[in-house]
C-alpha cells in the first residue's frame, strides 16, 4: 500500500499538547517539512520560547535549546555566534516575541542575525489562559480585558512585521496564516525562503503566523477560523513587508 | 615563564580568558568593568573569536546561554547593577547544567548606588544570584596575577561541573595595574557531547532545558545537582593562610579588603600582636574547613568586608559558636585604611602590650 | 628603601596617570613589586585626576595611597585635598607655575618647581609631568637611571614612540633643576 502522507522525519514521535483547532501543529509540520526538504536537521538548533509552544524542545527532531520568556533571539544569537554553520531558528508566540522580548526582537533584527524567527500571533496569551497580548484586537475581550481592549488605556497592538520591516537587518518579514489549503502552500513556501535565506547568510527572517486559539477565544474550531479571517485578518493583512530579494549570483 | 608585564586587573581577565580559550564574548558597557569589554572588542577579531555589544545585560546573558548551550567557552562581564539583569538568565543557565564564566567588578550599591569599589554582592553571589536552588562557584581573586590564574581556572572547573563559575572582582582590583606574568594559550577545546549543535545524523537530539512540569522530575534533578554541590564543597574549597599558626585574632578577608587586612596584620605583629590572616579564595564553596580548624586554636575573628556584613555570617556558620566573631567594614564605595583594620586588631586584643 | 608610596594629583591631561604608570613600570624593570591605581569615574571628565603608585621591596598591600610618601600636585585643589595626608618627613613636589600657594606644612620637604614654566621655554609644552618626574627621581632615586628609561620606553604607546625624545628631555631638565 502506498503511504500518501507521513510524519515529518523532523518531528519527533511525541503527541502535541495542542488544543483542538490549535494551528500550532501544522506550523510545527511545516517547520518540519522545510527542515526535511533542505536535508538541514542534523545542524539544525531550535530555540523554544517560553508560552503554548514552550515543549516545543521535545517535538523537533534537531538539537533544541529552551530559553527564558522573551529571550529566544539572544539566546539564538549566542548559539548562532558559536556555530555560524548551525541553522539557527526560533519559535516565539506574541507575547515572547512582541511583549516581554520586544527588546531581544527588535536587536536581533537590527543587528542582521542569521536566524529565523517563526512568530505565532494568536491575538492573546495562550498557556497563562487568556490574557492580553501585545497583538490583542481593539475591542477584544481577554481574561485582562474583560470589558474588551480599550487602546486608551491599554495601547495598541504592534502590527510586528510592519514595525521590523524598517530594519536594515531584516532580510524577510513576511505575514502568513493557515486558514485553508492554499494559505499553508504559501506559509510554507515563506518558512522554506526563511531557511534558505539563512543558510545564504542574509540577515534576520521573521515569519508571522496568523494563527488561532479556540480555547482562550472561546470559540468552535471552525469558528475560530471565522473569527480569524474576519477580525485578525483585516488588522494585519497578509503579505511580504519585506524581501531584500534572491541572492544575486 | 613569561616576561612581567604591568596590566590592568580588566585587561587581565580578558586576556586570561582568550588564553583559556575563550572566543566568545557578550556584553554591556558599565563602569568600572569596561575595560574588559573594550579589550575583548579589540583582541577578538585578532584571534578569530566573537566579541558583541548585546542592547542589555539581559540580552547579553542569554547570548552567553545561547553559546554555552552549543558547547564553546563563553564569558560576559559586568558590574553590580548588571548582575541584577543577568540574574534570570544565570538561573537558567545553572538550571540548564551549562558552563560559562561571568565576572563581577563589584561598585557600591544598592540601586544604581556608585561606581567606586564594594564587596557589596556577597550575598547575591554566593546565597541567590537568581530564583531557584542552585550555586555558582565563586573565585574572589586578590592581586592581578592570581585573576589571571583565575579565570583561566573558572573555564576548567566550569566545564569539569557543567556550571556557571563567577569572577567576583572589584573596582580596585578591575583599575589598578600590577605586574603579571600571562599564561601560554594551551590547547582548551573540550569533548561536550551534551551540547545543542546539531546531532549531524549521527545521535539522538540533545536538548538544553531547564523546564519540568512533573515535580517529582524536577526534585529528583535538583537532588542531583545539589550532589554534585556535595563534592564540590568537599573538593574544591580554596583559602589562603598568613600567620594563622600562632594566631589569637583572626582576620577573615578576601579580595580587595585581605590585600588591606594583610597590611594591618603586619602593623599588628610588629606591635607583637598575635595577629593572622584567613583570605578566602572560594566564596561559594566557602572556606569552611580552613576556618574551622584555625577556630581550634584562635580567641577571636574578625570579618573585614567592603560592605555592612555579608561574609560574617559565612565566618559564623563554619566558626559555629567556638569563639566570638567581630565584624568590621566600609560601605559605599570607601576601601578601609590598614590602620582602620589595625585599630580593630588592637581594640581585640585589649590594647597593645 | 623598602617602599615607596606616590600620590599624583592634578588635572585630567596634564599626564597624571601617564607619569604613574612610567614610575610603575620602572619600579618593575628594578625588580620590585609595584602597583598602579587611577581615580576613574565621572571625575575624570574635565576634573581632578589622581594616580597611587606603590614600589616596594615587598608584597603590595592596598594599593590606595593615602598617607603618600610623596605628593606630586599640578593643580591647586589637588595640593589643598591632599597636603595634610603627607606623612611627615615626605615630599611635595608641585608645579609653582599653576599653584601660587606656599605649603604651610613645615614637617615636610616641599619642592617648588616652576614646571609648566620650565616644559614651555625648552619648547615642550605639556612636558610638565615629565619634569616633575625628573626631579621625583632625583630627589628619591626609586629606580636605576636605566630602568628609569625602561619604564618610559614600556609606557609609551607605539605610535607616540616619536615623543620619546622630548619626555627624555624633559626629565632631564628636571633633574638639573635640583
Amino acid at each position: 500500500m502506498a503511504v500518501k502522507g507521513q510524519r515529518p522525519h523532523a518531528l519527533t514521535d511525541v503527541p502535541f499538547h495542542y488544543c483542538p483547532g490549535c494551528t500550532h501543529g501544522i506550523v510545527h509540520r511545516l517547520v518540519a517539512e522545510v527542515i526535511d526538504e533542505l536535508g538541514c536537521e542534523g545542524k539544525t538548533v531550535g530555540v523554544a520560547s517560553v508560552g503554548c509552544s514552550v515543549f516545543t524542545y521535545n517535538y523537533f527532531n534537531c538539537d533544541m535549546v529552551q530559553a527564558p520568556h522573551g529571550r529566544a533571539p539572544a539566546v539564538a544569537t549566542g548559539v548562532k555566534r558559536a556555530r555560524p554553520d548551525n541553522v539557527v531558528f526560533t519559535y516565539q508566540g506574541d507575547g515572547d516575541l512582541a511583549a516581554i522580548g520586544a527588546g531581544e526582537t527588535v536587536h536581533a533584527a537590527a543587528r542582521g542575525e542569521n536566524i529565523v524567527a517563526i512568530f505565532i500571533n494568536n491575538a492573546i496569551y495562550g498557556m497563562t489562559g487568556g490574557q492580553m497580548a501585545p497583538t490583542t484586537l481593539p475591542g477584544q475581550v481577554t481574561q485582562t480585558t474583560p470589558y474588551g481592549r480599550d487602546v486608551k488605556t491599554a495601547g495598541n497592538p504592534i502590527r510586528v512585521c510592519e514595525m521590523l520591516s524598517s530594519l536594515d537587518g531584516v532580510a524577510l518579514a513576511q505575514r502568513v496564516t493557515v486558514d485553508c489549503v492554499k494559505n499553508v502552500k504559501q506559509a510554507k513556501a515563506a518558512i522554506k525562503k526563511a531557511f534558505q535565506y539563512q543558510m545564504e547568510g542574509r540577515g534576520y527572517c521573521i515569519i508571522e503566523v496568523v494563527s488561532t486559539c479556540p480555547t482562550n477565544w472561546g470559540l468552535a474550531p471552525q469558528d475560530a477560523v471565522k473569527w480569524l479571517r474576519e477580525n485578525m485578518l483585516p488588522y494585519y493583512p497578509l503579505g511580504v513587508y519585506k524581501d531584500i530579494g534572491e541572492a544575486k549570483e | 615563564m613569561g616576561e612581567r608585564v604591568l596590566m590592568k586587573g580588566n585587561e587581565a581577565i580578558a586576556q586570561a580568558a582568550i588564553s583559556a580559550g575563550c572566543r566568545h564574548f557578550f556584553g554591556y558597557p558599565i563602569t568600572p568593568q569596561t575595560e574588559v569589554a573594550a579589550y575583548m572588542s579589540k583582541m577578538m577579531p585578532k584571534v578569530g573569536g566573537v566579541y558583541l555589544q548585546g542592547e542589555s545585560e539581559v540580552a547579553s546573558i542569554n547570548m552567553v546561554l545561547g553559546a554555552a548551550a552549543a558547547g564553546v567557552r563563553v564569558m560576559t562581564s559586568t558590574s553590580s547593577p548588571g548582575i541584577s539583569l543577568m540574574s534570570e538568565g544565570i538561573s537558567y543557565i545553572a538550571g540548564s547544567d551549562v558552563p560559562c564564566v561571568i565576572v563581577n567588578v563589584q561598585r557600591g550599591g544598592p540601586g544604581l548606588g556608585g561606581i567606586q569599589p564594594s564587596q557589596s554582592d556577597y550575598f547575591q553571589a554566593t546565597r541567590s544570584t537568581g530564583h531557584g536552588d542552585f550555586h555558582l562557584i565563586v573565585f574572589a581573586p586578590s592581586t592581578i596575577q592570581e585573576t589571571v590564574d583565575l579565570v583561566n581556572k573558572a573555564f576548567d572547573i566550569g566545564d569539569k561541573y557543567r556550571m556557571p563559575v563567577m569572577i567576583l572582582s572589584d573596582g580596585m582590583l578591575g583599575q589598578m595595574m600590577e605586574p603579571v606574568v600571562l599564561p601560554e594559550e594551551t590547547n582548551t577545546a573540550k569533548d561536550k557531547p551534551w551540547a545543542a549543535c546539531g546531532h549531524q545524523g549521527k545521535r539522538k537530539h540533545n536538548v538544553i532545558n531547564s523546564l519540568y512540569i512533573d515535580p517529582n522530575e524536577l526534585e529528583r534533578l535538583v537532588r542531583e545537582r545539589f550532589e554534585k554541590y556535595k563534592t564540590i564543597q568537599a573538593t574544591e574549597q580554596m583559602a589562603e593562610e598568613y600567620m594563622t599558626e600562632d594566631a589569637d585574632i583572626i582576620v577573615v578577608a578576601y579580595g580587595a579588603s585581605s590585600r588591606v587586612s594583610r597590611s594591618a596584620v603586619d602593623m599588628a605583629r610588629k606591635q607583637g600582636i598575635k595577629a593572622g590572616l584567613i583570605r578566602p579564595i572560594t566564596l561559594w564553596p566557602y572556606p569552611v574547613d580552613t576556618i574551622k580548624k584555625v577556630a581550634k586554636t584562635a580567641k577571636v575573628f574578625l570579618s573585614v568586608e567592603m560592605s555592612m556584613g555579608q561574609m560574617v555570617d559565612d565566618v559564623r556558620l563554619a566558626v559555629n559558636g567556638a569563639v566570638p566573631v567581630e565584624f568590621y567594614g566600609r560601605t559605599g564605595g570607601i576601601i578601609p585604611t590598614p590602620k582602620e583594620v589595625y585599630d580593630q586588631i588592637v581594640r581585640l586584643n585589649g590594647g597593645v602590650q | 628603601m623598602s617602599s615607596l608610596n606616590i600620590l599624583l594629583a592634578g588635572f585630567g591631561g596634564q599626564g597624571i596617570l601617564f607619569t604613574g604608570k612610567v614610575m610603575a613600570y620602572a619600579g618593575l624593570m628594578e625588580g620590585k613589586e609595584v602597583s598602579w591605581l587611577p581615580s576613574y569615574g565621572p571625575e575624570m571628565r574635565g576634573g581632578t585626576a589622581n594616580c597611587s603608585v606603590c614600589i616596594s621591596d615587598e608584597k603590595i598591600g592596598s594599593p590606595l595611597v593615602v598617607t603618600p610618601d610623596v605628593l606630586v600636585a599640578m593643580n591647586l585643589p589637588s595640593l589643598e585635598k591632599f597636603e595634610d595626608a603627607v606623612v611627615p618627613g615626605g615630599i611635595i613636589i608641585l608645579d609653582s607655575t599653576i599653584i601660587s600657594k606656599k605649603v604651610s606644612r613645615t614637617d615636610v620637604k616641599v619642592i617648588y618647581l616652576d614646571a609648566s614654566k620650565i616644559a614651555e621655554d625648552n619648547g615642550l609644552k605639556g612636558a610638565a609631568n615629565m619634569v616633575i618626574l625628573g626631579r621625583l627621581f632625583k630627589e628619591t632615586a626609586f629606580c636605576s637611571p636605566e630602568n628609569l628609561d625602561k619604564g618610559l620606553q614600556k609606557t609609551i604607546p607605539a605610535k607616540k614612540m616619536a615623543l620619546l625624545d622630548n619626555n627624555r628631555k624633559a626629565i632631564s631638565l628636571g633633574e638639573k633643576s635640583a
